[in-house]
C-alpha cells in the first residue's frame, strides 16, 4: 500500500472522478426506472415490452456500448458523457425489472386500504406503493451501484478517467503495486457504497424494524 | 452514420486479421473459457447444492465478483504471467466460475424437498437422486448461470484485447491507436451482435433441454379432475 501513500493526491482525484462517473448514472437510472417500472406493471404487453428491452440492453458488452453510443447520441467519441450515458443504460436495464417486481409485490389490501382512505393514484403511488417497494428496490440498487463502480474502470481502456487509470498506467509502466492498489480501492469503494445503501434503505423503512421486532417477541397481531 | 462503411467493406472481413478471423478467435476464447469454467464449477456447485455445505461462500463469491474490476484483473495477470493467452484465460475463468457456481448451487438447492423425498422414498440413492431428480430440476437455473457467465466472458474477452490477445476487441483497441473510428465502432457493433446472438442461442438451447414441465408451457392444460355427485371422477 506504499504506492497509495506516495501518490495520495492522484488517488484522491481519481477516486473523486470515479465516484462521479459511477454514481451519477445510478441516480439518473433510478429516477428513470421508477416511472418505467410503474409503466411495466400497467399491462401485460407493457411488461413484456419493457422487460425484453431491458434484457436486451443488459446483454450489450460495456466496452462496445462505450464506443458505439457516441454516433447514436451525437457526442464526441471520447466524451465522458458517453460513460455516464452507457452506465445509465445499464443501471436502468437492471432497475426497471427490480422496480416492477417491487411494486407488484405490494399487497393488494394495502393499496386498496389507501384507496379507501381517499388517496388519489399519484399520491397513493408516491406515499404508499413506492415506499412499500423500497426493500426490493434497495436490493436491486445495491447490485446496480456495485456493478457501475466496477464497470467504470473498463472505460479507461479507451481513455476515460477514474480509478481504471491505475490499471492502464500500471500496465504501461509495469507496476503491479499500482494495479493491486487500484483493485483494492475499487473493491473498497464498492463495499462502502453498498454499506451506505443498506443503511439508507433501513433509514427509509422504519416500519420494517418494528415488524421484525414484533414477529420476534410474538407481540402484536 | 458514415462510420458504418467499415463494416460493409469486403476487405475488412477477410485476411489474417480480418473480421472472420477475429470472430473465430473471440468464439474460441469464449468456448475454451466456458469449457474449463464449467468443468470446475458444475461438479462443485452440484456437490455444494446437494450437501448444502459451503453455500454461503458461493453466494458471497458471486456477489463479490460484481465489484471486481475485470480490467484490473487482466492487467495484474498480465504483469504476473506475461504476454500470451494464459494470463487472460485465467482471468476469464475466474470471471466465469462464480455465476456458474451460483446458478448450479441455487438450482440444486431450490429443488422442492418433497420431490427429493419422493425420489428417496422410491428407493433412489444419493448419486441417483442427484442425476435423475436434482440436476434435471435445477437445469433452468444452471443454464441461467451459463448464459450470464457466457455474456461476461464475451464482454471481458473484448477488454482483454488491451493486454494483447486477439478477438473482436482488437478492432476497438487498434482502432483507437490509429484513430480509425470506423473500425472501433464496427468492432463494437460486432461484439454487441455476438453477445446478443450467443444469448439467443443459449436461450433456444434452454428451451430444448429443460423439461417442458418446468417451463410453464407444457401444452394445453389438462382440466383438473373433479368429483361429481355420486362419487365418480370425471374431467370437467
Amino acid at each position: 500500500m506504499d504506492w497509495v501513500f506516495h501518490n495520495s493526491a492522484l488517488v484522491l482525484e481519481l477516486t473523486r472522478e470515479h465516484l462521479v462517473l459511477s454514481l451519477v448514472p445510478v441516480l439518473i437510472g433510478l429516477l428513470l426506472a421508477i416511472p418505467l417500472g410503474w409503466l411495466a406493471n400497467r399491462r401485460p404487453w407493457s411488461r413484456t415490452l419493457t422487460l425484453n428491452a431491458a434484457g436486451f440492453l443488459y446483454t450489450l458488452p460495456s466496452l462496445a456500448l462505450f464506443v458505439f453510443l457516441p454516433p447514436i447520441i451525437g457526442t464526441r467519441i471520447l466524451d465522458p458523457v458517453n460513460v455516464i450515458v452507457a452506465l445509465t443504460v445499464y443501471v436502468l436495464a437492471l432497475l426497471v425489472r427490480t422496480v416492477a417486481d417491487g411494486l407488484s409485490a405490494v399487497p393488494h389490501r394495502i393499496v386498496d386500504s389507501a384507496t379507501a382512505m381517499g388517496y388519489r393514484p399519484v399520491r397513493r403511488f408516491l406515499a404508499v406503493e413506492l415506499p412499500m417497494a423500497i426493500p426490493v428496490i434497495t436490493a436491486g440498487l445495491r447490485v446496480a451501484a456495485v456493478s457501475a463502480i466496477s464497470l467504470v474502470t473498463v472505460g479507461s481502456v479507451i481513455g476515460f478517467g477514474g480509478l481504471g487509470k491505475m490499471f492502464t498506467e500500471g500496465f504501461q509502466r509495469e507496476i503491479p503495486q499500482q494495479t493491486i492498489a487500484g483493485i483494492v480501492l475499487v473493491l473498497l469503494l464498492a463495499l462502502v457504497v453498498d454499506g451506505l445503501l443498506v443503511l439508507l434503505g433501513r433509514l427509509l423503512t422504519p416500519w420494517e424494524r418494528v415488524q421484525h421486532r414484533r414477529s420476534r417477541t410474538g407481540a402484536g397481531r | 452514420m458514415t462510420y458504418l462503411g467499415w463494416l460493409f467493406t469486403g476487405e475488412n472481413w477477410t485476411g489474417p486479421d480480418g473480421i472472420l478471423v477475429r470472430l473465430a478467435e473471440h468464439l474460441g476464447y469464449t468456448a475454451l473459457t466456458m469449457l474449463i469454467a464449467m468443468a470446475i464449477a458444475l461438479p462443485l456447485g452440484a456437490w455444494i447444492g446437494h450437501t448444502g455445505r459451503g453455500g454461503v461462500i458461493v453466494v458471497g463469491l458471486a456477489n463479490a465478483l460484481r465489484a471486481l474490476p475485470t480490467l484490473g484483473l487482466l492487467v495484474l495477470l498480465f504483469l504476473l504471467v506475461g504476454l500470451g493467452l494464459l494470463g487472460p484465460l485465467i482471468a476469464l475463468v475466474i470471471i466465469a466460475v462464480p455465476p456458474l457456481l451460483a446458478g448450479t448451487y441455487a438450482g440444486v438447492r431450490n429443488v422442492d424437498p418433497a420431490v427429493v423425498d419422493a425420489a428417496r422414498g422410491m428407493g433412489m440413492r444419493g448419486p441417483e437422486v442427484l442425476w435423475k431428480v436434482e440436476l434435471p430440476n435445477a437445469l433452468p437455473l444452471i443454464v441461467g448461470g451459463v448464459r450470464s457467465a457466457t455474456l461476461q466472458v464475451i464482454s471481458t474477452a473484448t477488454v482483454a484485447a488491451y493486454v494483447g490477445i486477439g478477438g473482436l476487441g482488437r478492432f476497438i483497441i487498434d482502432g483507437l491507436g490509429q484513430r480509425d473510428f470506423g473500425a472501433m465502432i464496427g468492432g463494437s457493433i460486432l461484439v454487441a451482435a455476438l453477445a446478443v446472438v450467443a444469448d439467443l442461442v443459449l436461450g433456444g438451447l434452454q428451451r430444448l433441454i429443460v423439461s417442458p414441465g418446468l417451463q410453464q408451457r407444457a401444452g394445453p392444460k389438462r382440466p383438473p379432475l373433479r368429483l361429481v355427485r355420486g362419487g365418480e371422477a370425471s374431467a370437467a
